[in-house]
């Protein structure tokens, strides 16, 4: 192991810490990196028997449903307050940086709410489906679980992600520009199946689900997605869904913003054309450079970003490094993803680890070496349709820097002598 | 004939009918879930579309728009549908699309006036959704219209009758999505090695430096 930033010889984070303070401004005190790891004790260590070797620990009944250490307390979802007017109506971002494989744990997966979080009584819970159907159906949640099931990972993605950089690096930490995803495995229902039951109208061409939310959340999805992969889910990672995420049931879109994928479900009516709704219309459309917008952009585009290192996950350690990231996309599975630590001069492939499901996320890795130089850091994937993830500045020739999302732009991070990293863009 | 093959047979008769019955999407039934009766859907079928379907009966003049506006709406949005703090701009904000910072209002960017029904009437006011009645709502909506002079007439009332004569302005400038809009790797196989010689840092977030502290968001 290489030795950095320590005068005993030893790298902690605190030593670590101490020399990027005394380097270039205090990382703690701007409270860009995670709080320091427990004091480090030496009659805990070899050669001496720490004390979780001698004694009992806590009894099976003490812990019934099972938290994170207490040590890893700063793990946890993050706002930015000053970005909406209300808690209720806001967004919270997955600590990206402190994970790792491509499951989002369902306590880390990000917020949106627009009316805060609908408490639902699931015995009260129905789901009614209407419009353009032979017979208009209610469901109970014990009906909903009669039907045949299946179980799929996938992403969901806020298209505002990543949306506060279209002028310029803003936010330090891939938590605030990138942790707008998450990624769990559902298990629910075919949409398919809960349509058909109420029987499609020959002119059906659009579903349009709604939320039972204090907003009332509604989107108009085309028939053909809807029949296509769109599923009600129950659970999100072999559990019940949890409140905030739309419990009892939630629309899942695969590969598509995730505003689409309505949570708190009460209702889906079923029409010959779009309704343009309020998250349709106003909101979750592309405003472009001459004035025009685009409207229903639905797709995900490809997208990846290095998660480790990151303005809150510094480098600790000169020589052996992993640097490790996560790549999507909306359109399939990620082929191929590659590695600059030159800003661009130089590329590697990384390397995949772990399942590639369609419309998931996939993990990458890349072990190298650090001599301690500064490094520009990004990534850069394609996806199996063959589309390569743009630079930001490609995007802006094409979109200008108004259009608030789908900004899937490469991802630069400068990467200091002290280790210390922070969101940059490069030419 | 074995029982099994005339199982097999029985079958395939019987998909061969389910095919040539089935109209457009005919399937399997489940026998699941009970039938809504209209009451129940009357009650929950809110929605509006910008032709007017699923529109209330119901009317409502910017006189008595403004008075509901003032006091369930104005706290957020401004007297004047100018928004308060980061709640939306509701009014204003023409002539802005394309510049450096465009003002997205129900005038200047809403395509379509029956969303606006729609959303109040789902979602507003903030906190106490669904509390306005179908002429409290028309009313409202007319004052929206009238704050961003899509309107002029004081005395306009706005009903189920005379709702999709109103247009807004902005309707034409909806386009359709235009992705991929950037290379393929089939255009551009990306370079891997000497791809440029000098890079240089443009931009740096700590400059800007808006990023939250830990210990304030606990």
């Amino acid at each position: 192991m290489s030795e950095t930033g320590s005068s005993k010889g030893r790298t902690t984070r605190r030593g670590f810490l101490t020399g990027a303070a005394a380097v270039g401004g205090s990382l703690a005190a701007t409270g860009l990196v995670r709080p320091a790891m427990a004091e480090s004790d030496p009659e805990n260590q070899p050669p001496n028997v720490a004390d979780w070797s001698k004694y009992l620990g806590e009894g099976v009944d003490a812990r019934p449903y099972g938290t994170p250490s207490e040590y890893e307390s700063h793990v946890v979802r993050r706002n930015v307050a000053w970005l909406t007017a209300s808690p209720e109506s806001s967004v919270n971002f997955t600590p990206l940086h402190e994970l790792d494989g491509i499951i989002t744990p369902n306590g880390l997966c990000f917020e949106r709410h627009h009316s805060g979080i609908a408490e639902v009584v699931p015995s009260d819970f129905r789901l009614m489906i209407n419009g353009l159907v032979d017979k208009p159906l209610i469901f109970t949640m014990e009906d909903i679980k009669r039907f045949p099931r299946t179980n799929k990972v996938y992403f969901l993605e806020c298209a505002a992600n990543s949306g506060m950089e279209w002028r310029g690096a803003q936010l330090n930490g891939c938590q605030f520009t990138h942790g707008m995803i998450h990624c769990v495995m559902y298990t629910g229902v075919p949409l398919k199946h809960i349509l058909e039951e109420a029987g499609l109208k020959t002119n059906a061409k659009w579903i349009m689900p709604e939320g039972g939310d204090a907003s009332g959340m509604n989107r108009s999805i085309p028939l053909e997605k809807a029949l296509d992969d769109c599923m009600l889910a129950f659970a999100m990672n072999g559990e019940a869904l949890r409140p905030e995420q739309g419990y009892p049931l939630r629309l899942v879109v695969p590969g598509w913003e995730g505003n689409m994928w309505v949570k708190w479900l009460r209702r889906i009516e079923v029409g010959d054309e779009p309704w343009h709704a309020r998250e349709e219309t106003s909101k979750y459309t592309d405003l472009m450079e001459d004035g025009r917008a685009r409207r229903f952009t639905w797709a995900m585009d490809c997208k990846s970003v290095v998660t480790n290192p990151s303005p809150q996950a510094p480098l600790l350690h000169k020589g052996r490094n992993v640097l490790s990231g996560l790549a999507w996309s909306g359109r399939g599975t990620v082929d191929r993803v590659d590695i600059t630590l030159d800003g661009g001069k130089n590329w590697r492939h990384a390397r995949i680890d772990g399942p590639s499901f369609d419309k998931s996320v996939h993990r990458f890795y890349y072990e190298f070496d650090w001599n301690g130089e500064p490094l520009l850091v990004q990534s850069r994937a394609i996806d199996s349709t063959g589309y390569l993830q743009p630079t930001k500045n490609e995007l802006r020739a094409v979109r200008g820097t108004n259009s608030i999302y789908h900004n899937n732009g490469i991802q630069t991070w400068h990467v200091r002598e002290n280790g210390e990293v922070e969101n940059v863009e490069i030419s | 004939m074995s029982r099994s093959a005339r199982a097999a047979v029985s079958a395939l008769l019987f998909s061969t009918a389910l095919v040539f019955s089935s109209p457009a999407v005919q399937a399997e039934s489940f026998g699941l879930g009970r039938l809504a009766t209209p009451e129940e859907i009357a009650a929950w079928d809110i929605d509006v579309r910008p032709d007017g379907q699923g529109l209330p009966e119901g009317r409502g003049g910017v006189m008595t728009g403004e008075e509901i506006y003032q006091e369930r709406c104005a706290s957020c949005h401004g007297e004047f549908g100018e928004g308060s703090g980061r709640w939306p701009v509701l009014a204003g904000g023409e002539d802005t699309l394309d510049t450096e910072d465009p003002v997205k209002t129900i005038g200047s960017y809403w395509p379509y006036l029956s969303t606006v029904f729609d959303y109040v009437n789902r979602a507003m006011p903030f906190g106490d959704a669904q509390s306005l009645t179908p002429d409290e709502t028309y009313a409202v909506v007319a004052y929206i219209l009238y704050l961003n002079d899509i309107v002029e007439d004081e005395e306009f009332e706005l009903s189920k009758e005379n709702f999709t004569t109103v247009r807004l302005p902005n309707e034409v400038n909806f386009i359709e999505d235009a992705r991929p809009d950037t290379a393929k790797v089939e255009q551009a196989e990306p370079c891997m090695s000497d791809c440029k010689a000098e890079v240089e840092i443009t931009a740096r977030a700590r400059i800007i430096d808006v990023t939250p502290d830990e210990d304030a968001a606990d």
